[in-house]
């Protein structure tokens, strides 16, 4: 590369080094630093500790809970999300009439901040749930966000409902891709509709699938809008995630230090899941 | 015959039924944010009748100080986005077109960075920007800029990789500068991933909360999501109003949706095929 043309490289690609330099680079590497030390945030005595905060990261068991929660949460919801978001798809790529309308009305959760959402099923939850539970004498609508187990699938079905439609849109695409040739071939011949879908589309669509779950999982990983507007982690901390984690750890308990031990912690997992994940269906993808 | 029919029959109750679910929560709310509060208390599920009122509206407006909130919103989002647009493509393209070790680094590091968890930056950056006395709407916009760059860039770099590089040599021995060469000859033909990289920005930065939650610190600066944040905390126990402010705060995105439903429909499926 001559001269000139190095001075032109720098000019383009300058400003966005700079500001990723400083908005992501600096504060990583003085993330990974300020895990080994006592920072609380205010005071500008900071000592290096060791690995202090990463010994009592194993021994917090609201941590171990949160990282649990977390993890059964985004299993389930990977699965829900994608299921119905690929029925929907199917659904709408099928011929039925207004299915132009139906795509637009299953998109909009998803304009719609996580925040604001979280509201509005706390409400449908809370207040909705309730009425029909009693209205009908149903008495499991009742009193929902107020356990564990009804603030898990409470975040469950709001995630499905919001994110579904963008997976949908992913399978469409997918969808669309397959040449209408090979399934009318394969209907000539004599194939049932399950086994078109089975042996057909379903590995034709794998790359979206890849695209899909990767999405998904790590969006389900890193959920904290919708997780403080539905539940605030409640009842007590039993429905806190661990973005949420995270945050009360430095921001109520003035622990920055042991927080951001938990962010490395936390970042080196997802790392881990999504190539894993990434890994695993480009396999499948091949194989297929 | 008969069996197709009623195959088609059932799929529409099937995509009928559905569309009602998804849009239950929207009509519930809505028929509840027209009620007083004790219309609120008596009944949920019916509608509002002699128990109507626009005063949920009228209150929530003005308590959510919405104008200047919806003001600052568009400001942040649009000043973000346009340059974003602006110096991702040109950082995209330089990249693409340089063939170096430095080059190809750059381009991974921007790549593997997409897997880092806000969380794992918020603390530090929050304490740099501060001592650059950045908590404030610029801070905001630089921040953003620094978070959207990776996938500005991959999305770009992806596209511009189909872009024939045989115009630009030629345009260059004509004698056309680097800068003439991009905004004249390459970005132009950039629009199509170009509308994508604006649409997924825009709704990410215009629903954020937790980023200006933490960069924001005073009232006058707060986004639509930070205002509907402290409202909703202020007015728990009065869902007619909260209701009514959850509307408010919808309604700009739904308008906008409904404007560009082409565009951004079209903008996530080319997103996700990248």
């Amino acid at each position: 590369m001559n001269k000139g043309s190095k001075k032109w490289f720098w000019i383009f690609t300058g400003p966005v080094l700079a500001t990723f330099t400083l908005v992501v680079l600096i504060p990583i590497i003085m993330g990974i630093g300020y895990s080994f030390t006592s920072w609380n945030g205010i005071s500008s005595q900071i000592d290096f500790v060791g690995l202090d905060n990463y010994k009592a990261v194993f021994k917090d068991k609201d941590f171990f809970n949160s990282f649990l929660f977390t993890a059964k949460f985004a299993i389930v919801s990977v699965i829900s999300i994608n299921l119905v978001g690929f029925l929907l798809a199917l659904l709408v790529t099928s011929g039925l009439k207004g299915s132009h309308f139906l795509r637009g009305i299953f998109f909009i959760p998803n304009l719609i901040g996580g925040l604001i959402l979280g509201f509005v099923w706390q409400f449908i939850f809370t207040k909705g749930f309730d009425a029909i539970g009693a209205a009908l004498g149903i008495e499991w609508l009742r009193g929902w966000l107020s356990t564990e187990t009804t603030g898990f699938w409470g975040l469950i079905i709001l995630m499905t409902w919001q994110m579904a439609g963008y997976m949908m849109i992913i399978y469409v695409a997918g969808l669309q891709n397959i040449p209408d040739s090979v399934l009318e071939a394969a209907a000539i011949d004599g194939a049932s509709k399950w086994d078109i879908l089975r042996r057909i589309t379903l590995p034709l669509v794998a790359p979206s699938f890849t695209v899909g779950l990767f999405l998904t999982l790590a969006n389900s990983f890193k959920l904290y809008d919708q997780n403080l507007s539905l539940t605030g982690g409640g009842p007590g901390n039993s429905t806190q995630m661990v973005a949420m984690n995270i945050y009360k750890t430095a921001f109520t308990s003035s622990k920055f230090g042991l927080a951001q031990s938990k962010a490395v912690i936390f970042l080196v997992v997802l790392g881990i899941v999504a190539i894993t994940q990434m890994y695993l269906s480009k396999k499948r993808e091949v194989e297929m | 015959m008969v069996e197709k029919k009623t195959n088609r029959v059932i799929l529409g109750i099937i995509g009928f039924l559905a569309g009602l679910t998804f849009l239950a929560p929207f009509y519930l709310v809505v028929i509840n944010s027209f009620k007083t509060q004790k219309g609120f208390l008596i009944d949920v599920m019916g509608l509002p009748g002699k128990y109507f009122t626009l005063n949920n509206y009228v209150d929530a407006f003005k308590k959510l100080d919405f104008m200047r909130a919806a003001t600052n919103s568009l400001l942040i989002t649009v000043i973000t986005v346009v340059l974003l647009i602006f110096l991702t493509s040109m950082a995209a393209w330089m990249l693409v077109r340089t063939k170096t070790k430095t080059s190809t680094f750059i381009f991974l590091m921007f790549s593997a960075s997409m897997l880092i968890p806000f969380q794992a930056v918020m603390l530090p950056l929050i304490n740099i920007m501060g001592k650059l006395h950045m908590l404030n709407p610029v801070g905001l916009v630089i921040t953003y800029i620094g978070f959207g760059t990776a996938m500005s860039v991959v999305m770009y770099h992806g596209f511009i990789k189909s872009v024939p590089v045989e115009i630009e040599e030629a345009a260059t021995i004509d004698g056309c500068s680097k800068f003439g060469v991009f905004w004249k000859i390459v970005f132009p033909l950039l629009k199509p991933i170009t509308v994508t990289i604006a649409v997924l920005n825009a709704m990410w930065i215009w629903n954020d909360f937790l980023l200006p939650q933490l960069v924001i610190n005073k009232p006058a600066w707060q986004t639509i999501p930070l205002k509907m944040f402290y409202f909703f905390g202020q007015f728990a126990k009065r869902w007619d109003l909260a209701l009514a402010g959850l509307i408010i705060a919808m309604i700009p995105i739904v308008v906008f949706y409904l404007a560009m439903q082409k565009h951004i429909i079209k903008g996530v499926m080319q997103g996700a095929i990248k």
